[in-house]
């Protein structure tokens, strides 16, 4: 069986595939890409289909070696790729010959990177799935990041090097990122007008706070939105210089795979389920003006 | 943009992939009922396009596949479901009991809630060991139940600041829920106890020890038993 080695992991690099959906009931979360366009594009590249496992790399990337080759495709930020030291180009297909090496640094575009292998990372499945669920050690290698040392597991595949590409217009236009997108939630009429026009009109910083749980967006605003609460209710509450507590805490908060369900649960109050499956999230620091 | 429907029940939208299903905005026992058996009906007979189910207090949140299904043609689709909820035969609810060691190190925050309430430690774990508790929903994190309700007295406000991490297993109170953390992550809930068990298990038939509509007791015990029922 071919397999990965981890000379170094980057940041935060994690197996994922599209999730696990439908264990809602028992608490368990999706999980999968945070960018999932990225990752069945990178599946398609390689000639899998599109939900198979890939390594999802966060702001930096790693250092891996391939001993029995393979064949792989990058896709979503650039992390500055090489192979064996000769620039790689992000969305093409390309044969990485046995012993040779990928090497990943930070980015230089977005915040998440996907690596795909023909055949798929194999992991063994938790309830069909091969995605990392950090936060309870599901799913995944081992359920956590990848460390240096790793061993990762290559599903076989017989298919033969196919040369394939994305049409760089096709590149350009997912590649928007600046405006999300967003529909009103169950709570939206918590909030007065004007709070909601200072909402759709404000532009936002990706917080320092933001993990695969969540985005934390963060604007110049002095005050928080007026929710027009008397009583404070607490996932309502209004914070200092963020937007509000959207959903559990400061700022406009697009939920991400890792996002849990709790408490009262079920309180959304502005959505944009749709936008995660655009890019998957800008780095943190860069601005995304909502419209 | 809100929707009123039969006895009660209203759609939502709650995303553009998204619908909740309310009923009713209280924590009451008809409207868990009624979660349970629409949860039910549509685990036995799942809608095509429909993605995730996640149950709440009174609502349910219906995710699906935008391609497949439009937020009108799953609600008419859910009409039908409403209409057959009085019919569904639910399964009783099991007696679960959760061993638990309460105070000290297993419940760092006993003694602050017994001061809130003006209570010795003693009454607390004694009331909070005198209810049969159900099973409202299961989320947050795999095997979380949420438990209600928690005597009155009893009803406490979440830590001002969350803890970055609690024990897994640790039995913890907010307003007037109690629950079990099954992992060590992070929560603001006031820790009380710590019961052995493990509340989700992924290599276990039943992964989840709880399950919706259980009845729950917390039962007392010793450090010296919670060390045996731990290496058992």
């Amino acid at each position: 069986m071919s397999t990965i080695q981890v000379q170094a992991p980057g940041l935060l690099t994690t197996v994922q595939d599209l999730g696990r959906q439908g264990f809602g009931p028992v608490g368990v979360s999706p999980s999968g890409a945070a960018d999932p366009i990225s990752l069945r594009l990178g599946n398609r590249l390689v000639g899998n289909h599109e939900g198979a496992a890939g390594l999802e790399m966060m702001l930096l990337g790693g250092t891996f070696i391939f001993p029995q080759g393979a064949i792989v495709a990058l896709t979503g930020s650039d992390f500055g790729a090489t192979l064996d030291d000769v620039s790689l180009n992000l969305s093409t297909s390309v044969e990485a010959r046995p012993g040779q090496t990928i090497r990943l640094g930070p980015t230089k575009s977005g915040a998440r990177c996907y690596l795909c292998v023909q055949g798929g990372i194999s992991v063994k499945p938790f309830l069909r799935s091969a995605s990392t669920h950090i936060l309870t050690g599901l799913g995944g290698f081992e359920g956590r990041p990848l460390q240096k040392g790793d061993v990762v597991r290559i599903e076989s595949s017989t298919e033969p090097f196919r040369r394939r590409t994305i049409a760089p217009a096709i590149s350009e236009h997912l590649s928007r990122r600046k405006v999300l997108r967003v529909t009103a939630g169950p709570q939206a009429d918590w909030f007065s007008e004007s709070s909601l026009r200072s909402f759709y009109a404000s532009t936002y910083r990706v917080g320092e706070q933001s993990n695969r749980m969540g985005l934390r967006l963060e604007s110049g605003l002095e005050r928080g939105l007026e929710t027009g609460l008397e009583d404070g209710r607490e996932r309502a509450a209004v914070s200092q210089r963020s937007v509000s507590h959207m959903i559990t805490e400061g700022g406009p908060h697009p939920r991400l795979a890792h996002h849990s369900f709790c408490g009262a649960a079920n309180h959304r109050r502005l959505s944009q389920d749709r936008e995660r499956n655009l890019r998957g999230p800008s780095p943190r620091g860069t601005t995304s003006p909502p419209r | 943009m809100q929707k009123s429907t039969t006895d009660g029940v209203r759609f939502q939208p709650a995303s553009d992939q998204s619908l909740l299903v309310y009923f009713g905005e209280q924590i009451t026992l008809r409207a868990h009922q009624r979660v349970r058996r629409l949860l039910h009906l549509l685990e036995r007979e799942p809608i095509i396009g429909v993605r995730n189910l996640n149950p709440a207090y009174c609502s349910i949140l219906i995710s699906f596949d935008a391609l497949r299904l439009h937020h009108a043609e799953l609600e008419a689709i859910l009409l039908g479901y409403l209409e057959r909820l009085d019919a569904v035969d639910l399964p009783e609810g099991r007696d679960m009991q959760v061993p638990t060691c309460y105070g000290g190190e297993s419940g760092p925050d006993l003694n602050d809630v017994a001061a809130l309430h003006g209570m010795t430690p003693g009454q607390v774990i004694e009331l909070h060991a005198s209810v049969t508790y159900t099973v409202f929903f299961l989320g947050f994190v795999p095997g979380f139940a949420y438990l209600g309700e928690l005597p009155e007295a009893l009803a406490t406000p979440r830590l001002d600041s969350p803890r970055l991490t609690t024990p897994p297993g640790s039995v913890a109170i907010a307003g007037n829920q109690t629950g079990v953390y099954p992992f060590a992550t992070p929560g603001g809930w006031r820790i009380i106890g710590r019961t052995p068990i493990a509340m989700f298990c992924p290599d276990r038939k039943a992964m989840s020890f709880l399950s919706i509509g259980d009845r729950v007791r917390f039962t007392p015990i010793s450090a010296a038993r919670f060390a045996e029922l731990e290496n058992a």
